[in-house]
């Protein structure tokens, strides 16, 4: 059987991986990361959080994570969690467990501590400027 | 006959609903943010709205995990404030309205959308920063709400083109419902803004003033822009803006804007507002 044409799109899948120091949540990510998000939800239980901060391996080992989203999570590597297949809605359930803001979650995957974090949104964000696409630059 | 008397947007940013719940609107980071809102709560004591339409995205509360519905209507009477990780808000339960909603539900799936429909769902600071922000701390909410959840995180999500669609459908809905309602419709979420990886923070005001000069008369620039566009200029969070789509297109083809508001930043997010009355 002759298979069919997929669907026309208006810009190739590889675009979305052409946006610098971003990581587009898909389908097939949000698979990957199925379980740490079940964790992660998991946080939105009182009894749970102090399950979790009373032997925090010993609630992890409950679910089914790899072992390397296990140890991003201990180490609250945001970005490593990111780059594993997590979502940054379900990864503030544990940044809010530990009593973080939102920014200081946000900001620790810049590279810049959170007071550099802070002044930088304070003084208007991030330029657009030279952030677009890494192909071209700009 | 119910009618659509006016259409709301504003970001929805959890930090401005802590500020609110912790009783910091008065402090030096947060004034100017509440006072871009001052204007709105004066607009809604006049209006008295019976019911709002609030699309607003889920942010791995209710959905997300096991199920990831493009367009989910809630269907209940009631929607508990979630608890997003340290406690739910300490705001009222929001009341729904199941008569309307079936209304809401019958029309658009005849009209070809697709809807999932929530019987039980707890709501998170999407839906409830902006009721606190449009009429401030009170006991109970003055009107009914019918939650529109729109899958705006999972790629693929619907695209600008889709949501407008849905948001004429929404307008002919309501239109056609017996009962005598003022009914607003509210699209929330947005501006730009990006909370992961390297480029977090990116904040873009030039899309972003574009973006609310064309609701009002240029519409159709905004029908075009791709997801790909939004996610690039308006940061990967800055795609929520679909959600202003959906309640632009509601009020028809021409509108008056009777207020807007912008500021950077509230946490890490562009904070837009604006209030528009359908014109003719
Ligand atoms: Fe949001």
């Amino acid at each position: 059987m002759k298979a069919l044409p997929m669907r026309t799109r208006l810009y190739s899948l590889d675009e979305l991986e052409d946006i610098p120091g971003t990581k587009v949540f898909t389908a097939i990510r949000s698979r990957q990361a199925y379980h740490l998000h079940k964790f992660c939800m998991s946080l939105m239980e009182a009894h749970n959080r102090n399950a979790f901060k009373a032997d925090e391996r010993a609630y992890l080992d409950r679910f089914r994570m790899s072992d390397e989203q296990k140890e991003a999570v201990l180490a609250r590597d945001f970005n490593k969690l990111i780059e594993l297949g997590g979502n940054i809605y379900f990864l503030v359930k544990l940044s809010n467990t530990d009593g973080w803001s939102t920014q200081k979650a946000v900001g620790s995957m810049t590279g810049m501590t959170a007071d550099e974090y802070a002044a930088m949104m304070r003084a208007g964000g991030r330029p657009i400027e030279g952030n677009r696409s890494i192909k071209e630059g700009n | 006959m119910a009618r659509i008397t006016a259409g709301i947007a504003t970001s929805h940013v959890p930090a401005i609903g802590a500020a609110f719940d912790q009783g910091r609107t008065q402090e030096e980071y947060w004034k100017p943010v509440f006072d871009g809102y001052e204007w709105v709560k004066g607009f809604q004591e006049r209006e008295e709205p019976d019911v709002v339409i609030l699309c607003y995205n889920d942010h791995a509360s209710a959905m997300m995990l096991d199920v990831v519905p493009t367009f989910a209507l809630g269907m209940a009477e009631e929607f508990e404030p979630a608890d997003e990780g340290w406690g739910a808000r300490p705001v009222p339960t929001v009341m729904g309205d199941p008569v309307l909603a079936a209304h809401l539900a019958e029309q658009l799936v005849i009209d070809n959308f697709d809807l999932t429909l929530m019987n039980h769902m707890d709501v998170d600071h999407g839906l409830t920063v902006p009721l606190s922000l449009m009429f401030g701390k009170v006991d109970q909410w003055p009107v009914r709400v019918i939650p529109l959840a729109i899958n705006v995180t999972q790629f693929p999500t619907p695209s600008a083109e889709r949501c407008w669609q849905l948001g004429e459908a929404i307008g002919d809905a309501v239109r056609s419902y017996p009962a005598d309602l003022n009914v607003q419709i509210w699209g929330t979420g947005g501006m730009s803004h990006q909370l992961q990886g390297p480029r977090a923070g990116l904040i873009n005001p030039e899309f972003d003033n574009a973006f609310l000069d064309k609701l009002i008369d240029r519409t159709d620039d905004l029908r075009a822009i791709t997801r790909l566009e939004f996610l690039r200029e308006s940061g990967s969070e800055g795609i929520e803006l679909i959600m202003w789509l959906i309640m632009r297109a509601a009020l028809g083809e021409k509108v008056e804007q009777l207020h807007r508001f912008y500021h950077v930043p509230a946490s890490n997010t562009a904070v837009g507002h604006i209030v528009l009355r359908p014109a003719g």
